[in-house]
């Protein structure tokens, strides 16, 4: 995207520019670690998604910072203070949960103006403020519904304005659009988005999914086994994985066997074939030079071509599959894979090009591809 | 597709079956209504001649009229007392972990299997033993005893099916635990609360073996001053007070089921 994100994530985060910091923080049930020392600084005003399997911590990281659970070790601060024994209702959070979770004996005005009663602002106020988020989150004029009325995706703009009313200080998101059907789910993301940076809400969001956390994040922090196996902008997370997890977790990867050829200040060059490929060298800064190493490729910077000695590698091809934009073609190619090659191309030429069964060579981008021991 | 005979026989036996279990189940109390509209003072049945006269002299009798009031009196102690106690602990048992918890949970049902005769002859005992006047304490605190377990089941499920979630969203909103019970948890058990205490009452009500060994004449409640009516007079006073018992009960689970629901006053209803 622009070089403006990129040069925003590898800035140090000043301390007065942090409204959420974990540091250090651990977290033991039983004799399961969820949480293993983790430490993140999250921007004022910042979407930070906390990507991951289940299972691997994101969840009480969440639930850490509204409070919902105390950590076994280290801290958690929002807003400079320290919040470790601060309860939950004494946070100014916002949350917005997985089920929305809408006080099913209130209608939509009373579910709103709850946080604000809460805090004793009177009953004008309260309508006008309520009124003022409701057309925020377009639903305007649904005060007297009750959440049984409400569609999936409105009961969902309901639990948002519901969070947002109270001006908080950070949003905490746990998988708000896990029960949407797939177009309500992209439109209300964008919508979401839209509202977060204009009203430049700290935004913490849990998602298991890896597209939504690519689409919507300033910045995003892989995870498993409760640790942060990667923490960056979506591009730096998808072009240069820092390790075999994050490459596979995140997008499609095709896996080739290669050999570390040489190194050249911060960059590495890997042998596939008769081809060489232009890598990030830290991955391998323990690697000898000719050792066998395994290139990961993103399907769109494979590309199919007559087969030929210079091709990096080559193969049959087994299936295409038609996705309307694009074209997923699938290539057996015996020794230098162990699965089947997928190249993703634009356009449908590929499948009469190429039929089903023909011999194909195949040449890797340079310079978009990371290897790992 | 004709269905044959034989599966027509099938179906017809099927539905005979359904209509006599039904029946079945209605008959006692079909046979004591209709005995209660004898003009004859036996029960006898089925009755040669109508009339209406035995629920006025069932309405007029001393003892119903004391046993009627005492019995409101126990039922409605009984049952709130029971409901307090009862939610605190299915509170305790659904919200905490604690040391002696299965323990503490058998010890609370354990009424269940303990017949009312041991639990009724236990107080009197108890009461003879420290000087306690058979008053209505001792039979209010049978009663509870009795009709714990149920309340405290019922408010159990209601707390079970209760998502959490809201109570945590109520407290990300700023929510003092305090206030999240009055305004959330509260208005959502509500449901579940009435119906342990509605079933808690009509049991204290019925209840007799107990209260057959824990009152005096003075505390005695409806059951007991029926069975004690039944012991000298066979007339259909007590089919006519039979009646009026049911044509109540039926009155209040219809008014119940139509602010809350069968299902709720029922607690079978999973979830909402």
């Amino acid at each position: 995207m622009n070089k403006v994100a990129d040069r925003d994530a590898e800035r140090p985060a000043a301390d007065n520019d942090v409204a959420v910091r974990f540091d250090a923080v651990s977290k033991r049930f039983g004799e399961t670690t969820a949480l293993d020392a983790v430490t993140i600084a999250i921007r004022q005003g910042e979407f930070m998604t906390l990507l991951g399997p289940s299972g691997c911590g994101k969840t009480t990281l969440l639930n850490l910072a509204a409070g919902f659970l105390s950590p076994d070790g280290g801290e958690i601060l929002i807003a400079g203070e320290r919040m470790n024994d601060v309860p939950t209702y004494r946070r100014e959070i916002g949350m917005m949960f997985q089920n929305y979770a809408l006080f099913p004996h209130m209608n939509v005005a009373g579910n709103v103006a709850y946080g604000l009663k809460v805090r004793g602002v009177a009953k004008q106020e309260r309508d006008r403020r309520v009124e003022a988020v409701l057309a925020l989150v377009r639903l305007a004029g649904f005060q007297d519904r009750t959440p049984r009325q409400l569609s999936g995706g409105q009961q969902q703009r309901v639990a948002l304005a519901r969070a947002l009313v109270i001006n908080p200080t950070v949003l905490l998101l746990d998988e708000p659009f896990s029960a949407l059907d797939k177009n309500l789910r992209a439109s209300m993301q964008v919508e979401l988005r839209e509202i977060q940076r204009k009203l430049n809400v700290t935004t913490i969001f849990v998602t298991h999914d890896q597209s939504e956390a690519l689409s919507l994040s300033d910045r995003l922090a892989v995870m498993s086994e409760g640790r942060i196996r990667q923490l960056g902008t979506p591009q730096e997370i998808y072009r240069r994985p820092c390790d075999r997890f994050v490459a596979s977790f995140i997008g499609d990867a095709n896996v080739l066997r290669g050999r570390l050829e040489g190194v050249e200040g911060d960059s590495a060059v890997v042998a596939v074939g008769v081809a060489r490929v232009k890598v990030p060298r830290r991955p391998l800064a323990e690697a000898a030079i000719s050792a066998p190493v395994d290139l990961f490729v993103r399907p769109e910077h494979l590309a199919m071509s007559e087969a030929t000695e210079a091709c990096a590698t080559s193969g049959t091809i087994a299936a295409h599959v038609y996705q309307g934009g694009y074209v997923d073609t699938y290539i057996e190619c015996g020794d230098s894979s162990r699965d089947r090659l997928l190249v993703r191309s634009g356009g449908h030429e590929t499948m009469t090009r190429w039929p089903t069964g023909s011999r194909v060579g195949i040449s890797i981008a340079s310079g978009e591809a990371v290897a790992f021991v | 597709m004709p269905r044959s005979a034989y599966q027509r026989l099938l179906g017809f036996v099927g539905k005979l079956a359904v209509v006599l279990i039904l029946g079945f189940l209605v008959l006692p109390a079909a046979v004591v209504t209709i005995a209660a509209f004898n003009d004859k003072a036996i029960l006898s049945f089925p009755p040669q001649a109508w009339s209406m006269r035995w629920f006025a002299k069932a309405l007029a009798y001393r003892d119903f009229r004391d046993g009627f009031h005492n019995g409101l009196i126990v039922t409605a102690w009984s049952s709130t007392v029971a409901l307090m106690v009862g939610a605190m602990f299915a509170f305790a048992l659904n919200r905490y972990r604690f040391r002696f918890k299965r323990i503490i949970e058998g010890v609370l049902l354990s009424p269940l299997i303990i017949p009312h005769f041991t639990v009724g002859l236990g107080f009197l005992i108890l009461a003879a033993q420290i000087g306690w006047t058979r008053g209505f304490a001792v039979v209010i605190a049978c009663h509870i005893i009795l009709v714990l377990p149920f309340v405290l089941r019922s408010v159990y499920v209601s707390l079970r099916n209760l998502d959490q979630g809201y109570e945590r969203a109520a407290a990300s909103l700023g929510a003092s635990p305090l206030r999240v019970m009055v305004t959330i948890t509260l208005p959502l058990l509500l449901p579940g609360l009435v119906s342990g205490w509605l079933f808690a009452a009509m049991l204290s009500f019925n209840e007799f073996t107990a209260s057959l060994f824990v009152t005096a004449q003075r505390t005695q409640t409806l059951p007991v001053a029926m069975y004690n009516y039944v012991r000298e007079f066979a007339d259909p006073s007590m089919a006519a007070l039979s009646v009026m018992y049911i044509a109540g009960t039926a009155a209040l689970i219809i008014v119940a089921n139509a602010y809350l629901g069968l299902g709720k006053v029922l607690n079978i209803e999973q979830g909402r």
